[in-house]
């Protein structure tokens, strides 16, 4: 950390002499302490999952929620400061009622992501905010079909086949490049249920079991089609993927 | 007399009448008369009242010229930040939706009764109205202004669900011809516009060339 004691890290309004925005990186830094977040892009869908981890056993279920629904047909996931984390949800939720109040359909995945980055940009850019310690992954299902985009203090967007996030995010990009996503034409290959699987098998792979003891999984998917929508996958199937998973890694396990 | 003058003088610009749209599989065929009226007196004999929103989304404007012609003004504004954002050309309904913001806001002070119409590669070629009251109304065909009222009956009996490209030309020519006949604020020419996933084509008929009907 050869910036601090410099004076340039103060203020997101002051460059550093090689021309970097510390309080930027900082921020960034806020998001690799965070839970893993990993997302995919389905072939009906988007998948988004998070890892929680139990911070008390005095704790409800399904508390401290970290996925969220921003429309009918998108999904967002934080990924290092929860609070921060909703107020980029409040805006994105705004964002895609206002758009669609106003042209009268609903408001396209590059539309919204690059309204959500630069609402983020916005907080590194003046001295009385702090930029966003939180980075996104955001999941869209629109008439172009699903869309997932990663979205960073920085206020840069992304967009992604597969994506992960936060404490293990090298470990989780490792496994999920490991998996057949495209076929040549680059349509996804994998289904939202069996993403369902295969993130949380990812997930258990890369949690650090000497940090974090007891963790919950959550997960989030938005499909097309005229059943679509954005829903929270059920506790139930979440656990059941959870525990498959550990099962799965177990077995290998032991094989090795 | 009027103290004030004659009436040509101060009364406001208004195009009394006869527009319409028919969306055919594949595109849409838009018609007009070209008369624009201060009261009695003939303003422009060969106005245009088919304006381009898009390239593929055009409307017809009846009412107050100068109403209709800023709210176009606004829509086409509205519309090319949005091509921008979007990155891809404007859906027509998003058209027709500004159109209805705007007239619907703005009802008390405007009077603009518009039918907007165009090709998307989402739905095809549609055709929305706006009537006074700031509705959006969207219909297989639709007329409106002044003119609209002699014929509605020849228009409902000879609409047929599935016409080509060229007997919507034809079934526009000749409504229009029979509206512009019988209603005295409209006349002139009939303008046409046909738009489909190409792009748009006008079409000219000048008054000594429409089709006749019975003249008593």
């Amino acid at each position: 950390m050869a910036s601090i004691g410099t004076g340039y890290d103060l203020s997101s309004t002051t460059f550093s002499p090689d021309g970097r925005v510390f309080q930027v990186e900082y921020a960034a830094k806020a998001v690799e302490n965070s839970g893993t977040c990993v997302g995919l892009r389905c072939t009906d869908g988007v998948v988004l999952a998070v890892e929680k981890a139990v911070i008390s056993k005095m704790l409800v279920q399904g508390t401290l929620r970290r996925s969220h629904i921003v429309a009918r047909h998108a999904t967002l996931t934080v990924c290092g400061l929860i609070s921060d984390g909703r107020v980029i949800v409040d805006h994105a939720r705004a964002e895609a009622e206002q758009y669609k109040d106003f042209y009268g359909r609903p408001i396209p995945g590059h539309v919204l992501a690059d309204r959500i980055a630069h609402f983020v940009h916005v907080y590194t850019l003046h001295w009385h905010v702090r930029p966003f310690g939180c980075a996104v992954l955001l999941g869209v299902a629109d008439v172009d079909g699903p869309q997932l985009y990663l979205i960073e203090p920085s206020g840069l967007s992304y967009r992604y086949y597969a994506c992960a996030f936060g404490k293990a995010k090298a470990a989780a990009r490792t496994e999920l490049e490991k998996l057949k996503l495209n076929g040549s034409d680059g349509k996804a290959l994998i289904s939202c249920d069996e993403g369902v699987k295969e993130l949380a098998k990812i997930l258990v792979k890369v949690h650090d079991e000497s940090k974090d003891k007891d963790t919950e999984l959550e997960m989030i998917t938005v499909t097309d089609g005229k059943d679509g929508g954005a829903k929270l996958v059920p506790r139930k199937v979440v656990e059941e993927a959870h525990a498959a998973a550990k099962a799965f890694l177990e077995a290998d396990d032991m094989e090795d | 007399m009027d103290p004030y003058g004659q009436e040509w003088m101060n009364a406001e610009h208004s195009m009394g009448t006869s527009i319409m749209a028919v969306a055919f599989d594949g595109g849409v065929v838009m018609g007009a008369d070209s008369r624009t009226t201060t009261g009695a007196y003939i303003a422009n004999r060969v106005s245009d009242k088919i304006t381009p929103m898009t390239d593929k989304i055009y409307c017809c404007r009846s009412g107050s010229a100068a109403d209709t012609q800023i709210i176009s003004d606004y829509v086409r504004y509205y519309l090319s930040m949005h091509d921008i954002e979007l990155g891809e050309d404007p859906d027509v309904d998003t058209a027709a939706k500004l159109f209805r913001e705007l007239c619907y806001h703005n009802k008390g002070q405007l009077m603009a009764g518009i039918i907007v119409a165009g090709w998307d590669k989402h739905k095809g070629g549609q055709v929305f109205t706006i009537p006074l009251g700031g509705a959006l109304v969207q219909q297989p065909f639709a007329i409106g202004g002044s003119g609209s009222s002699y014929i509605y009956g020849y228009c409902d009996s000879n609409f047929k669900e599935g016409m080509t490209k060229e007997e919507c030309m034809e079934f526009v020519k000749n409504a229009l011809s029979l509206a512009m006949a019988r209603d005295g604020s409209s006349g002139g020419v009939v303008r046409l516009v046909v738009i489909d996933k190409d792009g748009s084509e006008r079409k000219f008929f000048p008054g000594n060339k429409l089709p006749e009907f019975w003249m008593g």
